[in-house]
Protein backbone atom coordinates (compact mmCIF):
# COMPACT_ATOMS: atom_id res chain seq x y z
CA UNK A 1 0.00 0.00 0.00
CA UNK A 2 0.74 3.59 -0.60
CA UNK A 3 2.52 5.44 1.78
CA UNK A 4 0.48 8.47 3.33
CA UNK A 5 1.73 11.99 4.52
CA UNK A 6 0.18 12.17 8.15
CA UNK A 7 0.68 14.45 10.81
CA UNK A 8 2.37 12.57 14.14
CA UNK A 9 -0.44 12.84 16.09
CA UNK A 10 -3.43 11.63 13.74
CA UNK A 11 -1.11 9.24 12.80
CA UNK A 12 -0.69 7.94 16.06
CA UNK A 13 -4.76 7.84 16.48
CA UNK A 14 -5.25 5.81 13.22
CA UNK A 15 -2.35 3.65 14.47
CA UNK A 16 -4.21 2.98 17.81
CA UNK A 17 -7.45 2.26 15.33
CA UNK A 18 -5.61 -0.47 13.47
CA UNK A 19 -4.23 -1.90 16.49
CA UNK A 20 -7.86 -2.87 17.82
CA UNK A 21 -8.52 0.02 20.17
CA UNK A 22 -12.14 -0.33 20.90
CA UNK A 23 -12.09 3.11 23.74
CA UNK A 24 -10.68 6.67 23.83
CA UNK A 25 -11.55 9.15 26.62
CA UNK A 26 -9.62 11.94 26.18
CA UNK A 27 -9.38 15.99 26.96
CA UNK A 28 -8.21 18.73 25.01
CA UNK A 29 -4.54 20.10 25.58
CA UNK A 30 -1.46 21.21 23.58
CA UNK A 31 0.32 19.51 21.65
CA UNK A 32 -1.77 16.37 21.89
CA UNK A 33 -5.07 17.42 20.98
CA UNK A 34 -4.89 16.31 17.36
CA UNK A 35 -5.07 12.75 18.72
CA UNK A 36 -8.52 13.85 20.23
CA UNK A 37 -10.07 15.57 17.30
CA UNK A 38 -8.67 13.01 14.80
CA UNK A 39 -9.85 10.01 17.06
CA UNK A 40 -13.62 11.85 17.44
CA UNK A 41 -14.61 11.40 14.39
CA UNK A 42 -12.90 7.90 13.71
CA UNK A 43 -13.81 6.01 16.17
CA UNK A 44 -17.50 6.98 16.11
CA UNK A 45 -17.17 5.86 12.02
CA UNK A 46 -16.02 2.18 13.13
CA UNK A 47 -19.03 1.75 15.68
CA UNK A 48 -16.23 2.44 18.32
CA UNK A 49 -16.17 4.38 21.32
CA UNK A 50 -14.98 7.74 21.74
CA UNK A 51 -15.85 10.35 24.69
CA UNK A 52 -14.01 13.71 25.34
CA UNK A 53 -14.20 13.84 29.03
CA UNK A 54 -14.56 16.48 31.54
CA UNK A 55 -11.26 16.40 32.79
CA UNK A 56 -8.06 14.13 32.44
CA UNK A 57 -8.97 12.47 35.52
CA UNK A 58 -12.66 11.67 34.14
CA UNK A 59 -10.62 10.31 31.17
CA UNK A 60 -8.24 7.79 32.67
CA UNK A 61 -10.83 6.87 35.01
CA UNK A 62 -13.24 5.72 32.01
CA UNK A 63 -10.62 4.39 30.36
CA UNK A 64 -9.69 1.91 33.38
CA UNK A 65 -13.77 1.15 33.99
CA UNK A 66 -13.62 0.11 29.63
CA UNK A 67 -10.47 -1.62 30.40
CA UNK A 68 -11.93 -3.73 33.53
CA UNK A 69 -14.96 -4.79 31.03
CA UNK A 70 -12.32 -5.78 28.42
CA UNK A 71 -12.16 -3.00 26.12
CA UNK A 72 -8.68 -2.06 24.15
CA UNK A 73 -8.22 1.58 25.38
CA UNK A 74 -6.11 4.09 24.49
CA UNK A 75 -6.12 8.07 26.05
CA UNK A 76 -3.35 10.99 24.92
CA UNK A 77 -2.62 13.92 26.56
CA UNK A 78 0.47 16.45 27.25
CA UNK A 79 2.08 17.98 30.45
CA UNK A 80 0.14 18.44 33.21
CA UNK A 81 -2.86 16.63 31.64
CA UNK A 82 -0.23 13.50 32.01
CA UNK A 83 0.42 14.46 35.55
CA UNK A 84 -3.46 14.14 36.21
CA UNK A 85 -4.22 10.62 34.90
CA UNK A 86 -1.14 9.63 36.86
CA UNK A 87 -3.65 8.36 39.69
CA UNK A 88 -5.41 6.26 37.64
CA UNK A 89 -1.67 4.84 36.34
CA UNK A 90 -0.90 3.29 39.89
CA UNK A 91 -4.92 2.39 40.18
CA UNK A 92 -4.50 0.34 36.60
CA UNK A 93 -1.68 -1.26 38.36
CA UNK A 94 -3.33 -2.31 41.17
CA UNK A 95 -5.99 -3.70 39.42
CA UNK A 96 -3.78 -5.09 36.47
CA UNK A 97 -5.61 -3.25 34.07
CA UNK A 98 -3.74 -2.58 30.09
CA UNK A 99 -3.96 0.46 28.67
CA UNK A 100 -2.00 2.60 26.36
CA UNK A 101 -0.81 6.55 26.53
CA UNK A 102 0.30 8.76 24.50
CA UNK A 103 2.07 11.53 26.06
CA UNK A 104 3.06 14.27 23.71
CA UNK A 105 5.28 15.98 25.55
CA UNK A 106 5.47 19.73 26.03
CA UNK A 107 8.24 21.40 28.06
CA UNK A 108 8.47 22.31 31.32
CA UNK A 109 7.06 22.85 35.02
CA UNK A 110 3.78 23.73 36.04
CA UNK A 111 1.61 25.01 32.95
CA UNK A 112 4.91 24.62 31.08
CA UNK A 113 5.27 26.13 27.77
CA UNK A 114 4.18 24.66 24.28
CA UNK A 115 7.70 23.98 23.46
CA UNK A 116 8.84 20.36 22.50
CA UNK A 117 10.76 18.32 25.06
CA UNK A 118 11.66 15.20 27.04
CA UNK A 119 11.14 16.85 30.39
CA UNK A 120 8.83 13.92 31.66
CA UNK A 121 11.65 11.36 31.76
CA UNK A 122 11.78 10.79 35.04
CA UNK A 123 7.89 10.63 35.49
CA UNK A 124 6.62 8.02 33.04
CA UNK A 125 10.30 5.84 33.30
CA UNK A 126 10.73 5.99 37.16
CA UNK A 127 6.81 6.00 38.49
CA UNK A 128 4.93 9.13 38.99
CA UNK A 129 1.69 7.91 40.78
CA UNK A 130 1.82 6.58 44.14
CA UNK A 131 3.16 3.52 45.40
CA UNK A 132 5.77 0.93 43.33
CA UNK A 133 4.80 0.00 39.96
CA UNK A 134 6.51 -0.11 36.11
CA UNK A 135 4.81 0.97 32.99
CA UNK A 136 6.59 -0.21 29.66
CA UNK A 137 7.95 3.22 27.75
CA UNK A 138 8.25 3.23 24.09
CA UNK A 139 10.52 6.31 22.47
CA UNK A 140 9.78 6.70 18.84
CA UNK A 141 12.41 8.83 16.59
CA UNK A 142 9.77 9.34 13.61
CA UNK A 143 6.49 9.17 12.92
CA UNK A 144 6.57 5.49 10.96
CA UNK A 145 8.19 4.45 14.61
CA UNK A 146 5.54 6.07 16.90
CA UNK A 147 2.88 3.76 14.48
CA UNK A 148 4.67 0.67 14.81
CA UNK A 149 4.88 0.91 18.30
CA UNK A 150 1.59 1.63 19.09
CA UNK A 151 0.16 -1.11 16.95
CA UNK A 152 2.29 -3.49 19.24
CA UNK A 153 2.44 -1.72 22.31
CA UNK A 154 -1.67 -3.00 23.09
CA UNK A 155 -0.31 -7.08 22.66
CA UNK A 156 2.66 -6.49 25.21
CA UNK A 157 -0.31 -4.21 27.59
CA UNK A 158 -2.51 -7.19 27.18
CA UNK A 159 0.67 -9.76 27.51
CA UNK A 160 1.56 -8.44 30.94
CA UNK A 161 -1.98 -6.33 32.02
CA UNK A 162 0.44 -3.67 32.47
CA UNK A 163 -0.01 0.15 31.31
CA UNK A 164 2.05 1.42 28.27
CA UNK A 165 2.96 4.45 27.38
CA UNK A 166 4.18 6.63 24.09
CA UNK A 167 6.73 8.90 24.65
CA UNK A 168 6.11 11.64 21.86
CA UNK A 169 7.20 14.73 21.89
CA UNK A 170 5.65 18.13 20.68
CA UNK A 171 7.34 18.02 17.85
CA UNK A 172 6.56 14.36 16.82
CA UNK A 173 2.94 14.76 17.29
CA UNK A 174 2.97 18.36 15.10
CA UNK A 175 5.01 17.17 11.91
CA UNK A 176 4.12 15.49 8.85
CA UNK A 177 6.09 12.65 7.27
CA UNK A 178 5.18 9.53 5.14
CA UNK A 179 3.51 6.82 6.82
CA UNK A 180 3.13 2.80 5.81
CA UNK A 181 0.33 2.19 8.22
CA UNK A 182 -0.04 -1.44 8.98
CA UNK A 183 -3.23 -3.44 8.73
CA UNK A 184 -6.25 -3.61 10.97
CA UNK A 185 -6.30 -6.08 13.64
CA UNK A 186 -8.24 -7.17 16.62
CA UNK A 187 -6.89 -8.87 19.68
CA UNK A 188 -5.72 -12.47 19.31
CA UNK A 189 -8.32 -14.69 21.42
CA UNK A 190 -10.31 -14.21 23.85
CA UNK A 191 -9.61 -12.39 27.14
CA UNK A 192 -9.52 -14.64 30.29
CA UNK A 193 -10.42 -11.90 32.33
CA UNK A 194 -12.87 -9.19 32.50
CA UNK A 195 -15.97 -7.80 33.95
CA UNK A 196 -18.84 -9.63 32.26
CA UNK A 197 -21.64 -8.90 34.70
CA UNK A 198 -21.48 -12.69 36.04
CA UNK A 199 -18.94 -12.10 38.67
CA UNK A 200 -16.70 -14.39 37.50
CA UNK A 201 -13.76 -12.75 35.85
CA UNK A 202 -13.43 -9.52 36.99
CA UNK A 203 -11.38 -7.47 39.31
CA UNK A 204 -12.82 -10.00 42.20
CA UNK A 205 -10.93 -12.96 40.73
CA UNK A 206 -7.55 -11.14 40.63
CA UNK A 207 -5.30 -13.07 42.29
CA UNK A 208 -1.99 -12.44 42.24
CA UNK A 209 0.87 -10.71 44.70
CA UNK A 210 2.89 -7.99 44.40
CA UNK A 211 6.35 -10.38 44.60
CA UNK A 212 4.63 -12.12 41.12
CA UNK A 213 4.38 -8.92 39.66
CA UNK A 214 7.99 -7.86 40.58
CA UNK A 215 9.26 -11.55 38.76
CA UNK A 216 7.04 -9.86 35.88
CA UNK A 217 9.08 -6.50 35.65
CA UNK A 218 12.18 -8.89 35.36
CA UNK A 219 10.89 -10.95 32.73
CA UNK A 220 9.63 -7.71 30.52
CA UNK A 221 13.36 -5.96 31.56
CA UNK A 222 15.18 -9.27 29.89
CA UNK A 223 12.94 -9.71 26.89
CA UNK A 224 11.21 -6.29 25.74
CA UNK A 225 14.29 -4.30 25.46
CA UNK A 226 14.63 -2.26 22.44
CA UNK A 227 17.43 -0.39 20.55
CA UNK A 228 19.50 0.34 17.59
CA UNK A 229 23.41 0.67 18.10
CA UNK A 230 25.15 2.83 14.99
CA UNK A 231 29.09 2.12 14.98
CA UNK A 232 29.87 1.99 18.63
CA UNK A 233 31.92 -1.33 18.42
CA UNK A 234 35.37 1.29 17.32
CA UNK A 235 33.73 3.94 18.87
CA UNK A 236 35.93 6.46 21.29
CA UNK A 237 32.26 8.81 21.80
CA UNK A 238 29.31 7.69 22.21
CA UNK A 239 26.14 9.60 21.96
CA UNK A 240 23.10 8.28 23.66
CA UNK A 241 19.90 9.80 23.20
CA UNK A 242 16.09 8.72 22.23
CA UNK A 243 13.30 10.34 20.47
CA UNK A 244 14.06 13.36 18.40
CA UNK A 245 17.33 13.89 19.81
CA UNK A 246 18.42 10.44 18.94
CA UNK A 247 16.96 11.37 15.16
CA UNK A 248 19.70 13.91 15.07
CA UNK A 249 22.28 12.48 16.51
CA UNK A 250 21.76 9.98 13.53
CA UNK A 251 22.89 12.67 11.56
CA UNK A 252 25.52 13.95 14.14
CA UNK A 253 27.65 10.72 13.88
CA UNK A 254 27.06 10.26 9.79
CA UNK A 255 28.45 13.59 9.74
CA UNK A 256 31.71 13.35 12.62
CA UNK A 257 32.26 9.84 10.77
CA UNK A 258 32.53 11.63 7.14
CA UNK A 259 35.29 13.82 9.44
CA UNK A 260 36.86 10.95 10.55
CA UNK A 261 35.66 11.10 14.00
CA UNK A 262 35.07 8.05 15.63
CA UNK A 263 31.58 8.05 17.44
CA UNK A 264 28.47 6.47 17.85
CA UNK A 265 25.17 6.16 18.87
CA UNK A 266 23.02 3.89 21.32
CA UNK A 267 19.53 5.40 20.53
CA UNK A 268 16.95 3.78 22.44
CA UNK A 269 13.65 2.31 21.62
CA UNK A 270 12.43 1.80 25.02
CA UNK A 271 13.18 3.47 28.13
CA UNK A 272 11.39 0.80 30.58
CA UNK A 273 12.69 -1.52 30.41
CA UNK A 274 15.98 0.51 29.72
CA UNK A 275 18.11 -0.85 27.41
CA UNK A 276 21.09 -1.86 29.34
CA UNK A 277 22.13 -4.74 26.88
CA UNK A 278 23.11 -2.35 23.96
CA UNK A 279 25.63 -1.30 26.21
CA UNK A 280 27.29 -4.41 25.87
CA UNK A 281 28.11 -3.84 22.69
CA UNK A 282 30.63 -0.74 23.36
CA UNK A 283 34.18 -1.45 22.44
CA UNK A 284 37.39 -1.11 24.10
CA UNK A 285 38.42 2.40 22.44
CA UNK A 286 35.81 4.42 24.29
CA UNK A 287 36.24 7.42 26.09
CA UNK A 288 33.33 9.44 27.05
CA UNK A 289 29.69 8.96 26.44
CA UNK A 290 27.21 11.91 25.71
CA UNK A 291 23.74 11.86 27.36
CA UNK A 292 21.41 13.74 24.37
CA UNK A 293 18.23 15.24 25.65
CA UNK A 294 16.05 18.11 25.79
CA UNK A 295 15.51 19.21 29.01
CA UNK A 296 17.27 21.45 31.44
CA UNK A 297 18.61 19.09 34.17
CA UNK A 298 19.61 15.88 32.36
CA UNK A 299 17.29 13.18 33.13
CA UNK A 300 18.26 10.25 30.86
CA UNK A 301 21.75 10.44 31.95
CA UNK A 302 21.69 8.70 34.98
CA UNK A 303 20.15 5.57 33.71
CA UNK A 304 23.21 5.94 31.23
CA UNK A 305 25.58 6.14 34.83
CA UNK A 306 23.92 3.04 36.56
CA UNK A 307 23.71 1.11 32.97
CA UNK A 308 27.89 1.76 33.22
CA UNK A 309 27.99 0.88 36.54
CA UNK A 310 26.17 -2.14 36.20
CA UNK A 311 29.33 -3.33 33.42
CA UNK A 312 31.83 -1.76 35.40
CA UNK A 313 32.26 0.98 32.16
CA UNK A 314 34.57 3.49 33.49
CA UNK A 315 34.50 5.83 30.85
CA UNK A 316 33.37 9.52 31.78
CA UNK A 317 29.91 10.36 31.34
CA UNK A 318 28.90 13.47 30.05
CA UNK A 319 25.15 15.31 29.23
CA UNK A 320 23.97 17.78 26.55
CA UNK A 321 20.95 18.97 28.48
CA UNK A 322 19.19 21.12 25.51
CA UNK A 323 15.85 22.38 27.08
CA UNK A 324 13.24 23.11 25.44
CA UNK A 325 13.21 22.08 21.27
CA UNK A 326 14.94 19.70 19.15
CA UNK A 327 19.06 20.26 18.92
CA UNK A 328 20.53 20.99 15.21
CA UNK A 329 23.49 18.37 14.23
CA UNK A 330 25.86 21.57 14.18
CA UNK A 331 24.69 22.18 17.66
CA UNK A 332 25.18 18.35 18.84
CA UNK A 333 28.45 18.75 16.84
CA UNK A 334 29.79 21.77 19.04
CA UNK A 335 29.22 19.75 22.37
CA UNK A 336 31.22 16.84 21.14
CA UNK A 337 33.85 19.56 20.20
CA UNK A 338 33.72 20.62 23.50
CA UNK A 339 33.79 17.27 25.32
CA UNK A 340 36.92 16.04 23.13
CA UNK A 341 38.68 18.72 23.88
CA UNK A 342 37.84 19.01 27.58
CA UNK A 343 36.19 21.88 28.02
CA UNK A 344 33.00 20.09 29.55
CA UNK A 345 32.65 18.93 32.78
CA UNK A 346 31.52 15.13 33.00
CA UNK A 347 28.33 14.34 35.20
CA UNK A 348 29.51 10.89 36.11
CA UNK B 1 -50.46 -15.06 58.31
CA UNK B 2 -46.48 -14.34 58.52
CA UNK B 3 -44.57 -13.30 55.91
CA UNK B 4 -41.01 -15.02 55.69
CA UNK B 5 -38.64 -12.99 53.64
CA UNK B 6 -35.80 -14.82 52.31
CA UNK B 7 -32.30 -13.46 51.68
CA UNK B 8 -31.03 -12.59 47.57
CA UNK B 9 -29.33 -15.49 46.52
CA UNK B 10 -26.23 -13.05 45.83
CA UNK B 11 -26.07 -11.31 49.25
CA UNK B 12 -23.47 -12.02 51.74
CA UNK B 13 -23.13 -10.66 55.20
CA UNK B 14 -22.60 -6.97 55.01
CA UNK B 15 -19.50 -5.20 57.24
CA UNK B 16 -20.72 -2.14 58.62
CA UNK B 17 -20.82 -1.12 61.93
CA UNK B 18 -24.06 -1.83 63.97
CA UNK B 19 -27.46 0.39 62.77
CA UNK B 20 -26.06 1.74 59.36
CA UNK B 21 -27.92 2.54 56.57
CA UNK B 22 -25.65 0.96 54.04
CA UNK B 23 -26.29 -2.68 54.95
CA UNK B 24 -30.11 -2.05 54.48
CA UNK B 25 -29.37 -0.31 50.80
CA UNK B 26 -26.49 -3.17 49.84
CA UNK B 27 -30.16 -5.41 50.59
CA UNK B 28 -32.59 -3.37 48.57
CA UNK B 29 -30.37 -3.03 45.49
CA UNK B 30 -29.42 -6.73 45.57
CA UNK B 31 -33.21 -7.46 45.45
CA UNK B 32 -34.23 -5.23 42.98
CA UNK B 33 -31.62 -6.95 40.73
CA UNK B 34 -32.98 -10.14 41.49
CA UNK B 35 -36.37 -9.46 40.73
CA UNK B 36 -35.33 -7.82 37.66
CA UNK B 37 -33.78 -10.85 36.57
CA UNK B 38 -30.28 -9.30 36.01
CA UNK B 39 -28.55 -11.28 38.99
CA UNK B 40 -25.76 -12.71 36.12
CA UNK B 41 -25.54 -9.31 34.64
CA UNK B 42 -24.68 -6.30 36.58
CA UNK B 43 -21.29 -4.49 38.07
CA UNK B 44 -21.08 -2.19 40.95
CA UNK B 45 -18.87 0.86 40.02
CA UNK B 46 -17.64 2.10 43.53
CA UNK B 47 -15.28 4.17 44.79
CA UNK B 48 -13.54 5.16 48.42
CA UNK B 49 -15.49 5.97 51.73
CA UNK B 50 -17.79 3.38 53.27
CA UNK B 51 -19.75 2.85 50.44
CA UNK B 52 -16.79 0.67 48.94
CA UNK B 53 -17.52 -1.91 51.39
CA UNK B 54 -20.01 -2.87 49.22
CA UNK B 55 -17.71 -5.35 47.70
CA UNK B 56 -18.67 -7.84 50.73
CA UNK B 57 -21.47 -8.88 48.30
CA UNK B 58 -21.32 -11.32 45.60
CA UNK B 59 -20.67 -10.11 41.93
CA UNK B 60 -18.68 -7.94 39.43
CA UNK B 61 -17.81 -4.65 40.50
CA UNK B 62 -14.94 -1.47 40.11
CA UNK B 63 -13.66 0.19 42.84
CA UNK B 64 -12.59 3.66 41.19
CA UNK B 65 -9.84 5.94 42.69
CA UNK B 66 -12.11 8.46 45.33
CA UNK B 67 -14.83 9.76 43.70
CA UNK B 68 -14.25 8.81 40.14
CA UNK B 69 -17.16 5.79 40.40
CA UNK B 70 -19.08 7.99 37.80
CA UNK B 71 -16.31 8.33 35.30
CA UNK B 72 -15.49 4.51 35.65
CA UNK B 73 -19.35 3.81 35.81
CA UNK B 74 -19.62 5.58 32.34
CA UNK B 75 -16.37 3.47 30.50
CA UNK B 76 -17.91 0.32 31.74
CA UNK B 77 -21.04 1.11 30.52
CA UNK B 78 -20.48 2.15 27.37
CA UNK B 79 -18.04 -0.92 26.75
CA UNK B 80 -21.00 -3.50 27.93
CA UNK B 81 -23.97 -1.38 27.11
CA UNK B 82 -26.60 -4.27 28.04
CA UNK B 83 -25.11 -4.81 31.22
CA UNK B 84 -26.85 -2.99 34.42
CA UNK B 85 -24.21 -0.61 36.17
CA UNK B 86 -24.91 1.10 39.35
CA UNK B 87 -22.97 2.94 41.03
CA UNK B 88 -22.92 2.96 44.58
CA UNK B 89 -21.23 5.94 46.32
CA UNK B 90 -21.76 7.84 49.59
CA UNK B 91 -22.28 11.47 50.11
CA UNK B 92 -18.63 12.72 50.56
CA UNK B 93 -17.48 10.49 47.42
CA UNK B 94 -20.00 11.40 44.48
CA UNK B 95 -21.20 15.05 46.19
CA UNK B 96 -17.76 16.60 46.95
CA UNK B 97 -14.25 14.69 45.85
CA UNK B 98 -16.70 13.28 42.89
CA UNK B 99 -18.82 16.23 42.34
CA UNK B 100 -17.36 16.86 38.92
CA UNK B 101 -17.85 13.11 37.83
CA UNK B 102 -20.85 12.79 39.36
CA UNK B 103 -22.69 16.34 37.75
CA UNK B 104 -20.75 15.61 34.50
CA UNK B 105 -22.00 12.04 34.57
CA UNK B 106 -25.57 13.46 34.87
CA UNK B 107 -24.77 16.28 32.07
CA UNK B 108 -23.83 13.35 29.31
CA UNK B 109 -27.08 11.66 30.49
CA UNK B 110 -24.89 8.53 31.07
CA UNK B 111 -27.18 5.45 31.02
CA UNK B 112 -26.15 4.56 34.47
CA UNK B 113 -28.15 4.27 38.03
CA UNK B 114 -26.44 6.27 40.37
CA UNK B 115 -27.11 5.37 44.47
CA UNK B 116 -25.96 7.48 47.12
CA UNK B 117 -25.78 7.47 50.46
CA UNK B 118 -26.00 10.74 52.34
CA UNK B 119 -25.13 9.96 55.94
CA UNK B 120 -24.14 13.98 56.42
CA UNK B 121 -20.63 12.70 57.15
CA UNK B 122 -17.06 11.36 56.10
CA UNK B 123 -17.84 7.89 57.68
CA UNK B 124 -14.72 5.71 57.26
CA UNK B 125 -12.04 8.67 58.10
CA UNK B 126 -13.74 8.84 61.13
CA UNK B 127 -16.68 11.32 60.68
CA UNK B 128 -15.23 14.35 58.87
CA UNK B 129 -17.56 17.21 57.84
CA UNK B 130 -19.31 16.62 54.77
CA UNK B 131 -21.08 19.35 52.07
CA UNK B 132 -23.73 17.26 53.83
CA UNK B 133 -23.49 18.15 57.02
CA UNK B 134 -26.43 19.69 58.36
CA UNK B 135 -25.98 23.63 60.02
CA UNK B 136 -24.21 23.52 63.55
CA UNK B 137 -23.78 19.94 63.37
CA UNK B 138 -20.70 18.71 65.35
CA UNK B 139 -17.92 16.82 63.50
CA UNK B 140 -14.37 16.33 63.83
CA UNK B 141 -13.55 19.28 61.65
CA UNK B 142 -16.77 21.24 62.81
CA UNK B 143 -15.88 20.95 66.27
CA UNK B 144 -18.01 23.91 67.07
CA UNK B 145 -20.40 22.99 64.53
CA UNK B 146 -20.76 23.42 60.89
CA UNK B 147 -20.87 27.57 60.62
CA UNK B 148 -22.42 27.42 57.00
CA UNK B 149 -21.40 31.18 56.66
CA UNK B 150 -17.70 30.07 56.60
CA UNK B 151 -18.08 26.15 55.18
CA UNK B 152 -21.10 26.65 53.22
CA UNK B 153 -24.99 25.49 53.06
CA UNK B 154 -25.82 21.99 53.18
CA UNK B 155 -25.46 20.49 48.88
CA UNK B 156 -28.61 18.87 47.87
CA UNK B 157 -27.11 16.69 44.92
CA UNK B 158 -30.23 15.14 43.56
CA UNK B 159 -32.20 18.65 43.47
CA UNK B 160 -28.91 20.13 41.69
CA UNK B 161 -29.08 17.32 39.17
CA UNK B 162 -32.97 17.54 38.35
CA UNK B 163 -32.77 21.27 38.13
CA UNK B 164 -29.34 21.35 35.99
CA UNK B 165 -29.92 18.61 33.44
CA UNK B 166 -33.72 18.71 32.54
CA UNK B 167 -32.84 15.65 30.03
CA UNK B 168 -32.01 13.13 32.47
CA UNK B 169 -34.52 10.22 33.56
CA UNK B 170 -34.68 9.81 37.25
CA UNK B 171 -33.89 12.17 40.65
CA UNK B 172 -34.84 11.37 43.76
CA UNK B 173 -34.34 10.80 47.67
CA UNK B 174 -35.19 8.23 50.23
CA UNK B 175 -34.45 7.06 53.31
CA UNK B 176 -34.24 3.84 55.24
CA UNK B 177 -34.88 5.43 58.58
CA UNK B 178 -38.40 3.04 59.31
CA UNK B 179 -39.89 0.40 57.18
CA UNK B 180 -42.39 2.48 55.29
CA UNK B 181 -39.24 5.03 54.09
CA UNK B 182 -37.22 1.59 53.29
CA UNK B 183 -40.08 0.31 51.51
CA UNK B 184 -40.26 3.60 49.58
CA UNK B 185 -36.63 3.68 48.68
CA UNK B 186 -36.88 0.30 47.23
CA UNK B 187 -39.54 1.59 44.59
CA UNK B 188 -37.35 4.49 43.77
CA UNK B 189 -33.96 2.29 43.34
CA UNK B 190 -36.36 -0.13 41.09
CA UNK B 191 -37.10 2.82 39.03
CA UNK B 192 -33.70 3.27 38.92
CA UNK B 193 -33.08 0.70 37.63
CA UNK B 194 -35.52 -0.43 35.20
CA UNK B 195 -34.87 3.20 33.54
CA UNK B 196 -31.41 2.02 32.74
CA UNK B 197 -32.90 -1.16 31.57
CA UNK B 198 -35.34 0.87 28.74
CA UNK B 199 -32.27 2.66 28.26
CA UNK B 200 -34.21 5.90 29.37
CA UNK B 201 -31.07 7.55 30.50
CA UNK B 202 -29.39 8.74 34.06
CA UNK B 203 -30.81 7.95 37.01
CA UNK B 204 -30.04 9.06 40.71
CA UNK B 205 -31.40 8.07 43.96
CA UNK B 206 -30.15 9.79 47.53
CA UNK B 207 -30.60 7.76 50.33
CA UNK B 208 -30.51 9.43 53.78
CA UNK B 209 -29.01 6.80 55.90
CA UNK B 210 -27.81 6.51 59.98
CA UNK B 211 -24.48 6.62 60.86
CA UNK B 212 -24.68 5.59 64.54
CA UNK B 213 -20.89 5.29 64.92
CA UNK B 214 -20.01 9.02 63.60
CA UNK B 215 -23.44 10.73 64.95
CA UNK B 216 -22.05 9.16 68.76
CA UNK B 217 -26.21 8.17 69.00
CA UNK B 218 -27.55 4.55 69.04
CA UNK B 219 -29.23 3.02 66.48
CA UNK B 220 -32.84 4.15 67.52
CA UNK B 221 -31.93 7.62 68.00
CA UNK B 222 -30.41 7.77 64.58
CA UNK B 223 -33.16 6.94 62.92
CA UNK B 224 -35.10 9.50 65.43
CA UNK B 225 -32.45 12.52 64.04
CA UNK B 226 -33.28 11.84 60.30
CA UNK B 227 -37.16 12.20 61.07
CA UNK B 228 -36.58 15.45 62.85
CA UNK B 229 -34.01 17.25 61.55
CA UNK B 230 -32.66 15.63 58.30
CA UNK B 231 -35.96 15.23 56.97
CA UNK B 232 -36.60 19.47 57.29
CA UNK B 233 -33.14 20.24 55.50
CA UNK B 234 -33.40 17.31 53.07
CA UNK B 235 -37.19 16.68 51.46
CA UNK B 236 -37.72 13.16 50.34
CA UNK B 237 -39.58 12.24 46.96
CA UNK B 238 -39.00 12.10 43.51
CA UNK B 239 -37.69 15.52 41.60
CA UNK B 240 -37.43 14.51 38.38
CA UNK B 241 -39.31 11.38 36.72
CA UNK B 242 -39.43 9.78 33.39
CA UNK B 243 -42.86 11.22 32.64
CA UNK B 244 -41.37 14.77 33.26
CA UNK B 245 -39.20 14.29 30.20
Amino acid sequence: MAKELLKGNAAAGEAAVRAGADFFAGYPITPSTEILEYLSSRMGELGRTFIQAESEIAAVNMVLGASAAGARCITASSGTGISLKMEGYSYAESMKLPFVVVNVQRHGVGLGGLDSGQSDYFRETKGGGQGDYRRVVYAPSSIQEQVDMIYKSFDVAEKYRIGVTIFSEAVLGQMMEAVDMPPFKKREGELDWGIDGTGKKGIRNNKWTIFERVEMYHEIEEQYQEWENINVEDAEYVFVAAGLPARVCIDTVKKLREKGEKVGLIRLKTLWPYPVKAFKELGPNLKGLISVETNVQGQMVEDVALTCRKFKINAPIYCYAYGPGVPMVKEIVAKYEEVKSGKCEERF
Amino acid sequence: MAAIKTLPTGANKHTFCPGCGHGIVNRLIRECIEELGYQDNYCFALAVGCSCNLHSQKGDFFQAAHGRAGAAATGIKRTRPDMLVIAYQGDGDAGVIGLAETLNAAYRNENLSVIIINNTNFGMTGGQMSWTTMPGEVTTTSTAGRNCDYNGYPQHLPEMIANSFSHIAYSARGSVADVKHIMETKKMIKKALQNQIDKAGYSIVEVLSPCPTNWHLDPLKSCDRIENELYPEYPLGEFKTREDK
